[in-house]
């Protein structure tokens, strides 16, 4: 049946996985694209967080906001923040759902590198989040949103959020890859993005929590986050939000990656 | 290098549970190993173990001469697996199914197209090389399945129950393309349920049972070490088969009382068959229907895999 000669690649091992993993960044980003329904959800959850927070809450607590800010421009952070830390639930579906399916074992039982379909998973779920903030950003802006960033604070921003939705996948991959099946993910990752997202400075400032939940909430690491965002989207003083955030997202990666490899590489053995 | 698969001693347990407890077997290159044994004997585990997508506890494993935990990755680009579970990508189409793995296999993209192109064809998957593979039938994704996993024309192929969930038509079908990678040289393991199937493919069987290797050799072999060919004969009343059980004073003949049968072992078939022919009809005894019974691999199957259970 091999009729002529096959030609294989060669090159160092380096390149090798760097061209495993682009190959499996494509297949993932077939997925999302012909996962129509996710792909609705994507566009349109986000839209409805959006428009009902603001709607609802705005009146109530743009008392409690600094003169001049709409709720909003307050709420745009949390919100995109939010959005992409469950939008980052997809890479632990993704990856729950391989598992489940054997095609995993086809992956190990091919020469390649096997942390390629994680990765895989987690740069096109980037790419997924990049859209749906994009069309959160233009929804804010038709309802009223103002950002006040110029064009090294738009940098910032989009840097920020794109280190902290890879950070965010490669942690919601540890999920994917331990728990036992897609529900468990589902319930798993939601009992963990839903307080830490709450309990932030995301929809309502801080001042007014119960004292233990307030230090919580200034120091948890999503609230450096949205911090960040915040400033840089109001133009007002940045702090020391844009480096914690940046090391905390930095801090989640380097951790994250070896511990999603090695749980991976376990659990498929 | 005369072997493609030499298996010494393995060993296998998960947790408490000993599945393979020191199996030992070798398979020649360009022919096929058929493995056979009951459900839970352990041939997933054995094919698993062979494909690197299992770690054992002893023994020593080498696929075309590479040891499977030292050069996981030289194992893994020579051989071919299709699993008990077809192992495709659901969203993704026949074609791009193909072309991924074969680049996954180190092809570069054109040889990946190419081949593509060759297997679609080869597997009649043409029609619905564009459809994603969710919406292929269960046999199209198992010959999906078996088409990926010789994207790269590997050397060796693993194949689990390749035919299981096969109509009889596209079973003798994946006899076919197994009969043609063979002629080109390919080695093939392959577990399967259907003796028929290893009868007609192996040209060696083993069974495991109880974690070791109880019976192995040719087809023939086996069942000439298992059972002599049997003439049943059958009456039509019971006056009639008490009489002939009284006649017939050959060893080792069944009787079955509720069917009105007599199975005896014949050694020298016609020679045997006549004797005993000649005898009845000297006692005036009409047989009703007479059969020749060969011994056939399930025979040898249910005969091995029995003994162990006592
Ligand atoms: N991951 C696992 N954990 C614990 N036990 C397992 C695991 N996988 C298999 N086993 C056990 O190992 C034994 C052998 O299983 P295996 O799948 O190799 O059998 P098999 O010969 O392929 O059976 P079948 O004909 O049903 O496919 C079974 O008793 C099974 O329950
Ligand atoms: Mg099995």
């Amino acid at each position: 049946m091999a009729s002529k000669e096959l030609e294989f690649i060669k090159t160092n091992k380096t390149g090798l996985a760097f061209r495993d993993t682009l190959i499996m960044i494509k297949r993932s980003s077939r997925h999302i694209l012909r996962n129509i329904d996710q792909l609705l959800g994507t566009f349109f959850q986000p839209i409805m967080f959006l428009v009902l927070f603001a709607a609802v809450f705005g009146g109530a607590i743009e008392l409690a906001l600094p003169e001049g800010v709409s709720y909003l421009s307050f709420l745009m952070a949390g919100i995109i923040v939010q959005t992409l830390a469950f939008g980052s639930t997809t890479t632990a579906v993704a990856i729950s759902n391989d598992l489940q399916k054997g095609i995993v074992d086809r992956f190990r039982s091919l020469p390649m590198n096997n942390l390629a379909v994680i990765t895989g998973h987690v740069v096109s779920d980037v790419f997924r989040n990049s859209i749906s903030t994009a069309v959160m950003i233009v929804v804010g802006l038709i309802i009223g949103f103002r950002p006040q960033a110029d064009f090294l604070g738009w940098i910032a921003i989009i840097g920020i959020l794109l280190l902290f939705t890879l950070a965010f996948s490669w942690l919601m991959a540890i999920m994917g890859v331990i728990a036992k099946s897609v529900e468990a993910v589902q319930w798993l990752t939601f009992i963990i993005i839903f307080p830490l997202t709450f309990a932030s400075s995301a929809f309502v400032p801080t001042d007014g929590m119960p004292r233990a939940l307030k230090a919580f909430a200034e120091n948890q690491p999503i609230t450096q986050v949205i911090e960040a965002i915040r400033a840089l989207f109001l133009d007002f003083p940045t702090e020391n939000y844009i480096w914690t955030a940046v090391a905390w997202c930095i801090a989640a990666i380097v951790v994250a990656v070896p511990i999603a490899a090695y749980v991976y590489r376990k659990k498929s053995a | 290098m005369k072997q493609s698969i030499k298996v010494t001693n393995l060993h296998k347990s998960y947790g408490k549970v000993k599945v393979l407890k020191g199996v030992n077997f070798k398979v020649e290159k360009g022919t096929i190993l058929a493995l056979l044994g009951p459900n839970g004997a352990g041939k997933t585990t054995t094919v698993r173990i062979l494909s690197t997508l299992l770690s054992y506890d002893k023994g020593k494993v080498q696929v075309n001469g590479f040891d499977v935990k030292q050069d996981a990755d030289k194992v893994r680009s020579v051989i071919g697996l299709t699993g008990q579970a077809a192992a495709v990508d659901e969203l993704l189409t026949g074609r791009e199914n193909l072309v991924m793995m074969g680049r996954l296999y180190r092809l570069t993209s054109a040889s990946a197209k190419q081949r593509a192109e060759e297997l679609l064809k080869d597997f009649d998957l043409v029609d619905a090389a564009d459809r994603p593979a969710k919406t292929y039938s269960g046999g199209m994704r198992r010959r999906l399945d078996l088409a990926v996993s010789l994207i790269a024309a590997p050397p060796l192929i693993f194949l689990d129950e390749p035919t299981t969930g096969l109509d009889p038509r596209s079973r003798k079908a994946m006899w076919k393309i197994i009969e043609n990678l063979v002629k080109e040289g390919t080695t093939i393991l392959l577990t399967t349920q259907y003796l028929e199937e290893a009868d007609q493919l192996a040209d060696n069987i083993i069974v495991i049972d109880g974690g070791k290797v109880i019976a192995e050799g040719t087809a023939k072999q086996l069942k000439s070490k298992i059972g002599k060919d049997r003439l049943e004969l059958g009456f039509a009343s019971n006056k009639v088969f008490q009489q002939a059980k009284k006649a017939i004073k050959n060893q080792g003949v069944d009787t079955n009382d509720k069917e009105l049968l007599l199975s005896i072992p014949v050694k020298n078939s016609s020679r045997d068959v006549r004797d005993i022919l000649d005898k009845l009809e000297k006692e005036k005894i009409t047989v009703d229907n007479i059969a020749i019974h060969k011994p056939t691999l399930d025979d040898v199957f249910l005969s091995v895999t029995g003994k162990e259970d006592k």
